[in-house]
């Protein structure tokens, strides 16, 4: 199976991302990234552990006089939807629904602009209220550093999933921009995995002190 | 590599080495640059010991001697080391399992990129203002207040350089698992491959605490952030940890491919079988993960307190049970067998002595209370010169003269190769040995010069004529290569004529698309199956037929180099206006080209049957 | 091919021959002659663990050299495809194991033991303690019970454990003294806490003085920041205290030339040199080494002869001494003259005769 070749419903396989060879190693290759990438977030949370609360003097604010749980929660919940709704937009992809396809991801895509809205918003709100900026103390630069990363890849995700609708608007499904498709919902889906663990332990544990 | 050159003009064979995605190409180009580098850190080990060879000497100052150890010790391990071993795993890791590339053959080309653009960055720093200068390990409260920028270029340069061996890394994994040739089961894959496999693996999870502690350290260097400075609330404690939970497995990911280029060469010239294959895979495996778990041993004087340091200590002790396994079965490899002293044998066998000395002076160190004497002495250094030295590079000597037939189509050699050995060989026991006891007799490491009355004189002088027979050795090997490459005596598929793996079954240096007929794979050691069997060469796993492959591309060099022009963007954005300019332009080649990459098809092409059989005459000849 | 044989005979027959001939260094500074509780114990492991070592390299070198006699090729036959041994494969696990457990066991031991400073925790405990605080390229020891404050040579009393508290206070150090015992890093983060023994016969030996180093890269000069340890008996110690506790001003210089000195020390160097024991500053304010016993030193500025020509080089260009030291253009310029007099002054800096 040639994977430029034109598709159709009957022709379409029951896994379209491993069809062919290239298919499989960009599948597995991005699992094994993906690996790489816990790995990377996880040494971020260790490091947000120890420099959590480490101020240089008492007039700077801890994490339990920064965070707040209704706005958090409104991103978490952005977040989480978005997943879903990438889930949906796989699922007419394994069954050769372009157009469902590309209106779940566009979904997917609002979903995360308003997150990464929200981040921003948040993020300002604490430079200017709180005085709590990147550089104002290790847990300053911690907290942004944690965060902002995740932060960076959702932008990254987003203008991902973009492009690839846009580039692929005109020519429907074929097996070579369905791998590509499955690999950026993967990615979107581990964006969403660490957003979990950060809202656990950055803002839940931040806010018990 | 002459033929190409003389069949094309310069020009094009440059163009096309720039945009190559052949795996046999870029194996070339890391040797190439690995090599170069190699050499770099070797002279700057030659200054280092010149500088040491008498008390009180200034042959360089004491900040230079900083910048040259840094240097010495960033170069060799991150722009030598891996390289050279990525040379060779992708020279022969695609060949021994009988694929016709790698996974992803454009990632490949932009791994090596990106390690030539981060070394290039990182090396730079001699001519703009001076190396970093806090030691490869780059301690943080000496790293932030070092001044001047060399510790940004080390930041910056092994951040690129680093991401090129992290894509590496999931490119040889993915290659293992998913492009085996038929028949060729985990437990048939030579051992090198295997090791390839570990390290790889271990690349995945190591580089990614490396990359973490890089970016902390230019955020808190470049972008005021607060992460190592104490008064500030950080703690440099932070760096330690990250930088070992990459560093350490860092050793294995050197040793273990050296493990698995000398289990071919004590099976090879041994015309033996390898001794306990299972337990040697099993051994590799088990070095791998436990390569994890012993990180704190760099950091037994740190004071993390006698539970950590207890358990640390176990730990790593532990690691020499499958490092002695491995000993014996190639011991015993070799027992029983036909043994033909060949140079790389040479270094297989001058491997395991040194070797063992540093695996137990590796136990020793291991013993916490007693390496709070060792710890950050000349011990130390004489300890994991004789790991890295005496295992690692060894190795890298063997596999040139081992896998240089299959790379370039014709043989160093042998008699120089044996020069080369004995120089090398001998200038290493008389450099290190000797260290061992210097740093017992309270010698710290590090030190640009050491006062006299203390002991150290006549030892250090020692080590020092150690260092002019390696550089001798190395010298000769460089002669070799070139008047053997002047020469061009073209060689078979089976130099040796002892060849047990794949690779040796195809012409020397292979056609590029490797096989023409995927090969059936009928065991361990499936070439030497074959001849034992009375045939030829292997035999095919499927009719002729086309041949996918994929289209050189431009586009990883690009990736690199925009990499390469934002990291000067960063590292003077403080200094000069135009550094956030700069900072950008990089970003923005470095993503418009993957955006290209992205939105442009890239479908490869194929090579039609009717050439594979016109191309057979001409793969065997060239 | 004779040769490598014959090599590697020779190399074990000069290796033994060197360990046998008792190169272990010199007694001041050698971790090969402990002179302390703790470097025994270490030493102990030492000689364990190279015992077992060597126990392995024997076994290697034997099935090593048997190799290269009798399985060189000598024709082409095709020798026997041998999988493997379990026997024997089980055999070269579980005998490292039960040499790796043999080591294990002294080591968790000594390592819990080594970290034992429950003693220096205790209140009002009467164990002597000191601060370590260690700076770009010197070393201020503080006695917190003896309200006392001295630099760069540590006295000490023998045969008794002496408990440290270590902290640095720019830049990451490490504290060493080879004879006595293992290293302790000196962090920028944490103190960290450990204690030695000196012993009396042994101190006596090497001269009651020891060479301690740094030993963790500090800079340009961390391979200069060197300090001694005075090792004296427990009576000479404690007269020691005594005097050192009797300067609570600064001397009076005696002769013109030392007035002169003083008279320049006291507009040029005070600033950051303290020339009274007594421990009223705070650590961060202590910036450069304590004088107050200069003149009963053994090194200027650490590394140098004890002598007037050496402390006026060292006065003159520290730089040149001890590159990327911060005491470099922090006075003015001497003229030779100014130089004989402050040397004359800090020499005579004596508490004890």
């Amino acid at each position: 199976m040639h994977a430029e070749e034109k598709m159709t419903y009957e022709k379409w396989p029951a896994a379209p991302e491993k069809a062919t060879l290239e298919a499989k190693n960009k599948f597995l290759g991005f699992w094994l990234f993906l690996g790489g990438e816990t790995v990377l977030f996880a040494s971020l949370f260790a490091t947000y552990l120890a420099l959590k609360d480490k101020v240089p003097d008492t007039s700077q604010h801890l994490a339990k006089d920064l965070f707040e749980l209704p706005l958090t929660f409104v991103a978490t919940m952005l977040l989480l939807t978005s997943s879903l709704t990438s889930v949906y937009a796989m699922y007419h992809m394994k069954n050769f629904a372009f157009k469902k396809m590309m209106l779940w991801l566009g979904l997917t895509v609002l979903l995360g602009a308003g997150f990464l809205g929200l981040e921003v918003y948040e993020f300002n709100h604490y430079v200017h209220v709180y005085k709590h900026t990147f550089t104002s103390s290790a847990f300053g630069s911690a907290f942004y550093t944690l965060v902002g990363f995740h932060g960076a890849h959702v932008a990254f995700g987003l203008s991902w999933i973009l492009s690839l609708m846009i580039r692929n608007s005109k020519r429907g499904l074929n097996l070579y921009n369905a791998p590509k498709f499955y690999v950026a919902s993967l990615y979107w889906h581990f964006i969403d995995v660490v957003w979990v663990f950060i809202f656990t332990v950055v803002y839940l544990m931040g806010m018990v002190g | 590599m002459s033929t190409i050159a003389q069949k094309k003009g310069f020009g094009a064979t440059l163009w096309d080495f720039l945009t190559t995605v052949d795996h046999k190409k870029i194996a070339i180009l890391y040797l190439i640059a690995g090599g170069f580098f190699f050499v770099v850190g070797g002279l700057e080990a030659v200054f280092i010991r010149i500088q040491l060879a008498i008390p009180n000497n200034d042959f360089v100052s004491a900040g230079a001697f900083n910048e040259i150890i840094t240097m010495h010790g960033t170069t060799m391990i991150f722009l030598a080391a891996m390289p050279l071993l990525f040379a060779f795993m992708n020279a022969v890791m695609p060949l021994q399992i009988g694929a016709r590339d790698v996974a992803f053959p454009f990632i490949n080309a932009l791994g090596f990129w990106l390690f030539f653009f981060g070394g290039v960055f990182l090396n730079l720093s001699w001519f703009l203002g001076g190396a970093p200068d806090a030691g490869w390990t780059s301690y943080a409260s000496l790293a932030i207040h070092s001044k001047g920028h060399g510790v940004d270029f080390y930041v910056l340069g092994l951040q690129i350089s680093g991401i090129g061996t992290l894509i590496g890394g999931i490119n040889f994994l993915v290659t293992i698992i998913n492009m085996r040739a038929p028949g060729m089961t985990y437990m048939r894959m030579p051992l090198f491959t295997w090791s390839t496999f570990v390290a790889s693996a271990m690349i995945l999870f190591a580089f990614p605490p490396l990359t973490v502690g890089l970016t902390l350290m230019m955020f808190d260097r470049l972008f005021g952030a607060n992460f190592f400075e104490v008064a500030m609330g950080g703690n440099t404690i932070i760096w330690e940890h990250l930088f070992w939970i990459f560093g350490h497995p860092e050793v294995y990911i050197l040793i273990l491919p050296a493990f698995g280029i000398f289990s071919e060469i004590f099976s090879l010239f041994s015309r033996k079988r390898l001794f306990g294959y299972s337990s040697m895979v099993f051994a590799t495996v088990l070095i791998g993960f436990l390569g994890f778990m012993v990180w704190a041993h760099h950091m037994f004087t740190a004071g993390l307190g006698p539970v950590a340091n207890a358990i640390f200590a176990v730990a790593t002790m532990a690691i020499g049970v499958p490092t002695g396994i491995k000993i014996f079965n190639w011991l015993f490899t070799m027992w029983g067998g036909s043994v033909k002293f060949t140079t790389p044998m040479y270094y297989a066998f001058g491997f395991i002595p040194s070797f063992v000395m540093g695996g137990v002076t590796g136990v020793m160190v291991a013993t916490a209370a007693a390496d709070y004497q060792y710890h950050d002495t000349y011990f130390v250094v004489a300890h994991f010169h004789y790991v890295i030295v005496g295992g690692v590079v060894l190795a890298i000597l063997a596999a040139t003269h081992l896998w240089w037939p299959k790379m370039f189509g014709t043989m160093l050699n042998e008699t120089l190769g044996k020069i080369t050995f004995w120089f090398f060989f001998i200038g290493f026991h008389l450099t290190f040995f000797i260290q061992h006891f210097l740093g017992l007799w309270g010698m710290p490491r590090r030190v640009f010069t050491y006062l006299p009355g203390q002991g150290f004189d006549a030892a250090n002088a020692v080590s020092s004529v150690g260092a002019a027979f390696m550089s001798i050795g190395v010298l000769i090997m460089l002669y070799n290569i070139i008047m053997t490459s002047v020469k061009n005596v073209k060689v078979g598929n089976d130099p040796w004529g002892d060849g047990r793996s794949l690779e040796w079954a195809i012409p020397s240096p292979p056609p590029f698309y490797n096989f023409k007929q995927l090969p059936l794979v009928r065991g361990l050691d499936a070439y030497w199956l074959e001849k034992m069997a009375g045939k030829k060469g292997m035999t095919p796993a499927e009719p002729l037929g086309d041949i996918h492959m994929p289209n050189s591309s431009f586009i990883p060099f690009m990736i690199s180099l925009g990499l390469f022009i934002a990291a000067f963007g960063a590292m003077y954005h403080r200094d000069h206006s135009w550094g956030m300019a700069v900072l950008i332009l990089g970003l923005l080649v470095t993503f418009g080209s993957m955006f290209l990459r992205s939105v442009k098809d890239d479908h490869g092409f194929h090579i039609h049957k009717e050439d594979l059989v016109d191309e057979s005459d001409k793969g065997v000849k060239a | 091919m004779k040769r490598l044989a014959k090599w590697r005979l020779i190399s074990l027959f000069a290796i033994l021959a060197l360990v046998l001939s008792g190169c272990s260094g010199e007694r001041f500074v050698s971790a090969l002659r402990p002179a302390g509780e703790v470097a025994d114990m270490q030493y102990d492991l030492m000689k364990l663990s190279t015992f077992v070592m060597v126990g392995v390299i024997v076994v290697v070198m034997i099935i090593f050299i048997i190799i290269f006699f009798r399985f060189r090729r000598k024709d082409e036959s095709i020798p026997k495809q041998v999988e493997g041994s379990h026997k024997l494969e089980i055999i070269w696990t579980v005998i490292p194991i039960l040499l790796l457990l043999i080591l294990a066991v002294p080591t968790v031991a000594t390592t819990f033991h080594l970290a034992d400073v429950s003693p220096m925790e205790k209140k009002n405990s009467k164990v002597l303690t000191i601060n370590v605080r260690s700076h770009l390229y010197w070393w201020d020891f503080e006695y917190p019970g003896q309200k006392l404050v001295t630099s760069q040579e540590l006295v000490v009393p023998t045969n008794e454990k002496v408990y440290f508290n270590l902290k640095s206070m720019d830049i990451k150090h490490s504290f060493w003294i080879p004879a006595v015992g293992g290293k302790l890093d000196t962090n920028t983060d944490n103190i960290n806490k450990f204690w030695l023994e000196f012993d009396d016969k042994r101190a006596n030996e090497a001269g009651n003085l020891f060479y301690g180093k740094c030993a963790e890269l500090c800079g340009p000069s961390h391979a200069l920041m060197d300090f001694k340890v005075k090792a004296i008996s427990r009576d000479k110690f404690d007269a020691w205290v005594t005097a050192m506790q009797g300067i609570k001003e600064p001397q009076k210089a005696q002769g013109d030339l030392a007035v002169q000195g003083q008279e320049l020390f006291n507009q040029s160097c005070i600033g950051c040199h303290a020339v009274t024991s007594e421990n009223k500053m705070p650590e961060t304010a202590r910036t450069a080494p304590n004088l107050t016993n200069f003149g009963d030193r053994s090194r200027v500025a650490g590394i140098l002869d004890h002598n007037k020509e050496k402390l006026k080089e060292w006065i003159s260009n520290p730089e040149t001494y001890k590159p990327g030291n911060l005491m470099t253009g922090k006075y003015p310029k001497m003229s030779d003259q100014q130089l004989d007099a402050l040397a004359e002054y800090l020499m005579g800096l004596k508490v004890q005769e």
